[in-house]
C-alpha cells in the first residue's frame, strides 16, 4: 500500500493553469471519446445522421441518465443505491394497479412519485438511522421492492393505462425533441446547479471526502444522506413514469439490470466510486456515449449482449488507461 | 441469552431451526431426513460459491462477476464435452477450474496492479464474461441429449446414499475451513480486511492477498459452473443470471461483514443454507414462488441490521480503550 503512492508528498510550486487543467480533465477525455464514437457511427451506417434516428437514439439513455444524476450525488457522498431498478419496477406496478382501479393520469403520476419517495425513504432510514452499509441495504431492498412487484403481478401484466398517460414517454415538445429528452436536459441543469452551486452540493462533496470532518464542520450528514436517497427514489419514479408510458405496459421484470447500467454510467462519467469527486457534466457525456454506442451497434445489427461487452470494456479501460499512461510517463521521466 | 446474541453462528443456527420448525408446522414432511438431504443437495452450489465470495469480501473487496464466471465456465465445460465426448470428466473439471481461476485472476490483477475499485472491476468483467458466452456460442443452447452420460452423471453419483454433489460441497467446506483457520494465506485474508495498513507492517502484501482471494473465488465459480451445467443438464447464455446477489446475500446473512475482516466458514455455510431452506420451503407450504424474492430481501435487511449491532458494540469498546490511554 505504501508503495502505491510514492509521489504523494510531491507538492508543485504553482497550480497548473486553468486551460491546461481543463485539457487534462476527465470530461475532455469523454468529449474526445464521444466525438470518436459519433464519427465512427456516422461512417459505419448511413442512417445514423438522420435527425429522427438520432432523436430515437436518445430514448436509449434518457431514463437511465435521469436516475444517474441522483445516483452521481449518492456515489459522490460515498454511498451507493443498487435498488433503483427495483424502485422503477415497484413504482410501475403501483401505477399499473392504480390504473386498473380507474385513476386518471394526474393521480397515476402522484401515485408513482409517492411510491418512489417512499422507497427512497426506506433506504435512507436504514442507512442513516441504523447506520447500515448502503451497498448491503440496497441489495436487500433491491430484492424486496422487485419482490413485492412480483407478488402483486406474478406472471401477469398491467396494460390498461389511460391514453393521456402515453404522452410522457411518446410525446414531442418541438420537432424532434421528445418530452423525455427535454426532461433529461432540464434535470441535467437542475442537478448541475444543486451539485456545483449550492451549499447542499458542497456538503455532498465534503461528506464523500471525509464524513467525520464534515460532521465536525457542522454538516448534517444524516440529513443530507437521507435527502440523497429520497432523490434517487424520486428520480427512479420519474424514470419509471417515462418508461411505463413509453412501453404502455408493466411487467415485474421491467428495467431488470438497470442498476448496473446506471452505476456504469456514473463511473464512466468520472465520478469516483470511493466518493468525493465527480461532475454532472461528466455523467451527461457518459450518458451520450453509452446511448450512442448502443444505438450505433443497433443500426449495425449487433446483438445487445455484444454491446454490453463493449460497455464493460469501456468501463474498465477508461479507468485503467489513464493510470497506465501516468505510470508510463513516470517511467519515462525517471 | 447474551452469549447467544454475541455468537453469530449460534444465532443463525437458532434462526434456521425455528424456520424449519415453522415450516414443519405447515408441512410435517419437510423434516424427513431424505427431504433435508435434498434441500442440502440443492443448496450445495450456493454454499461453494458463498465460500469463494467470503474470501473476497474478507479482504474488503467484492466479486460481482461470480455468476457470470460460473456461466462461462459451465458453457465451456459443456462445449468440451460436446466436441470431445471421450475426454475424461475429471480432466474437464480441472480445465474449467483452471479457466475459472484465470478469469478470477483478471479481476485480481486489475484490483492489485491498477488499484481500480473492486466493484467497478467486477461490474465490468460481469458483462464481459456473460457476453463472451454469446460470442462463443452465438446464443446456442447445449441440451441434455448432447451431453455424455458420464458428464451428467457425476453430480448424481451415489456414495453412501448421498449424491456426489453434496459430497463435493462438504469437501470444499472442510478444505476452506482448514485454509481459513490453519494457513498463513487464510489468516492474511482476515488481516488485510481487518486493517490493510497494519497488514502491510506485518509483512503481508495486501494486493497479492486480494489477487489470491479473486483466484480462489474464480476457481470455485469455475467448479460450480461444471456442477450447475451437469446437474441441470442444460447450458445457455443466461444460466445463473443475477445469482451473484444470492451469493452476496448468503454471505451477509452468514455474518460476513461487507467492510471486511469479519466472517467465518460456518457462517457462510449457514447463511447459504438459510436461503436454500426458504427457497425449498415456499412451494411446499403453498406460498407463491413469486414471494421468494421479497422474503430474501427482508432477510438480508434483518441480517445486516443484526450484524451491524454486533459490530458496533465492538467498535465502542475499542474507542473507550483509546480514550483511556
Amino acid at each position: 500500500m505504501a508503495e502505491a503512492h510514492p509521489h504523494i508528498r510531491h507538492i508543485p510550486d504553482r497550480l497548473q493553469s486553468r486551460s491546461s487543467r481543463l485539457l487534462k480533465s476527465w470530461e475532455s477525455l469523454l468529449v474526445v471519446v464521444a466525438l470518436l464514437i459519433f464519427v465512427a457511427n456516422s461512417l459505419a451506417s448511413p442512417y445514423f445522421l438522420d435527425p429522427w434516428n438520432l432523436s430515437d437514439a436518445t430514448f436509449n439513455f434518457t431514463e437511465k441518465a435521469m436516475i444517474a444524476f441522483a445516483m452521481a450525488l449518492v456515489v459522490i457522498s460515498g454511498e451507493i443505491d443498487l435498488s433503483v431498478a427495483s424502485i422503477v419496477a415497484l413504482t410501475s406496478t403501483a401505477m399499473g394497479y392504480a390504473a386498473t382501479q380507474g385513476f386518471e393520469t394526474p393521480a397515476l403520476v402522484a401515485v408513482g412519485l409517492a411510491v418512489g419517495l417512499g422507497c427512497g425513504a426506506i433506504n435512507g432510514l436504514l442507512v442513516t438511522r441504523l447506520g447500515l452499509p448502503s451497498i448491503v441495504v440496497t441489495i436487500g431492498t433491491m430484492s424486496l421492492f422487485r419482490g413485492i412487484a412480483f407478488i402483486i403481478l406474478g406472471d401477469q401484466a398491467f396494460t390498461d393505462y389511460p391514453a393521456s398517460f402515453s404522452w410522457f414517454g411518446q410525446g414531442y415538445v418541438w420537432w424532434v425533441f421528445s418530452f423525455e429528452f427535454c426532461l433529461f436536459l432540464g434535470f441535467a441543469l437542475v442537478y448541475a446547479v444543486i451539485l456545483h452551486m449550492t451549499n447542499f452540493g458542497r456538503a455532498v462533496y465534503a461528506i464523500g471526502n471525509n464524513q467525520t470532518a464534515a460532521l465536525f464542520s457542522g454538516v448534517r450528514v444524516g440529513r443530507v444522506k437521507f435527502t440523497l436517497f429520497l432523490l434517487t427514489g424520486l428520480m427512479s419514479a420519474i424514470a419509471s413514469i417515462c418508461l411505463t408510458s413509453r412501453l404502455g405496459s408493466t411487467r415485474p421484470s421491467i428495467a431488470l439490470g438497470w442498476e448496473l447500467e446506471v452505476v456504469t454510467m456514473v463511473v464512466l462519467g468520472g465520478v469516483s466510486i470511493l466518493g468525493g469527486s465527480g461532475t454532472i457534466g461528466g455523467v451527461v457525456l457518459a450518458a451520450f456515449i453509452m446511448g450512442m454506442v448502443t444505438f450505433g451497434f443497433g443500426l449495425l445489427n449487433v446483438p445487445g449482449i455484444v454491446m454490453s461487452i463493449f460497455i464493460g470494456l469501456l468501463l474498465i479501460s477508461v479507468i485503467a488507461l489513464p493510470i497506465l499512461y501516468a505510470r508510463l510517463k513516470r517511467r519515462v521521466a525517471h | 441469552m447474551n452469549l447467544l446474541l454475541k455468537n453469530r453462528e449460534a444465532l443463525l443456527v437458532v434462526a434456521i431451526l425455528s424456520l424449519v420448525a415453522l415450516i414443519t408446522l405447515r408441512f410435517p414432511g419437510f423434516v424427513a431426513p431424505a427431504n433435508l438431504g435434498r434441500v442440502y443437495n440443492d443448496t450445495s452450489i450456493l454454499i461453494i460459491l458463498a465460500l469463494g465470495q467470503m474470501a473476497v469480501i474478507l479482504t474488503r473487496c467484492i466479486d460481482l462477476s461470480m455468476a457470470a464466471n460460473l456461466a462461462l465456465c459451465g458453457m465451456v465445460a459443456g462445449l468440451i464435452n460436446v466436441a470431445f465426448p471421450g475426454v475424461p470428466i475429471p480432466l474437464v473439471v480441472l480445465a474449467v477450474v483452471a479457466l475459472g481461476a484465470a478469469l478470477g485472476s483478471i479481476n485480481g490483477l486489475l484490483v492489485w496492479k491498477l488499484n481500480i475499485p473492486p466493484i467497478v472491476v467486477t461490474l465490468g468483467t460481469l458483462t464481459i464474461f456473460r457476453g463472451s458466452i454469446f460470442l462463443l456460442t452465438g446464443g446456442q443452447w447445449i441440451n441434455a441429449h448432447q451431453m455424455s452420460e458420464a458428464f451428467k452423471g457425476l453430480p448424481r453419483a451415489d456414495l453412501l446414499g448421498i449424491p456426489a454433489l453434496s459430497w463435493f460441497s462438504v469437501l470444499i467446506i472442510a478444505v476452506m475451513f482448514v485454509v481459513m483457520t490453519r494457513t498463513p494465506t487464510g489468516r492474511a485474508f482476515f488481516a488485510v480486511g481487518g486493517n490493510p495498513h497494519a497488514a502491510v507492517y506485518t509483512g503481508i502484501d495486501v494486493g497479492r492477498t486480494r489477487f489470491l482471494a479473486y483466484c480462489l473465488s474464480g476457481a470455485l465459480a469455475g467448479f460450480a459452473g461444471y456442477l450447475w451445467v451437469s446437474r441441470y443438464a442444460v447450458a445457455y447464455v443466461d444460466i445463473a443470471l443475477g445469482f451473484e446477489l444470492d451469493i452476496i446475500a448468503a454471505c451477509v446473512i452468514g455474518g460476513i461483514s461487507i467492510a471486511g475482516g469479519i466472517g467465518s466458514v460456518p457462517g457462510a455455510v449457514l447463511g447459504a443454507l438459510f436461503l436454500g431452506i426458504i427457497k425449498n420451503a415456499l412451494p411446499v407450504i403453498n406460498t407463491s414462488p413469486f414471494a421468494q424474492m421479497a422474503i430474501s430481501g427482508m432477510v438480508i435487511i434483518i441480517a445486516v441490521a443484526v450484524n451491524a449491532r454486533a459490530e458496533r458494540r465492538k467498535g465502542r469498546v475499542i474507542l473507550k480503550k483509546a480514550e483511556a490511554h
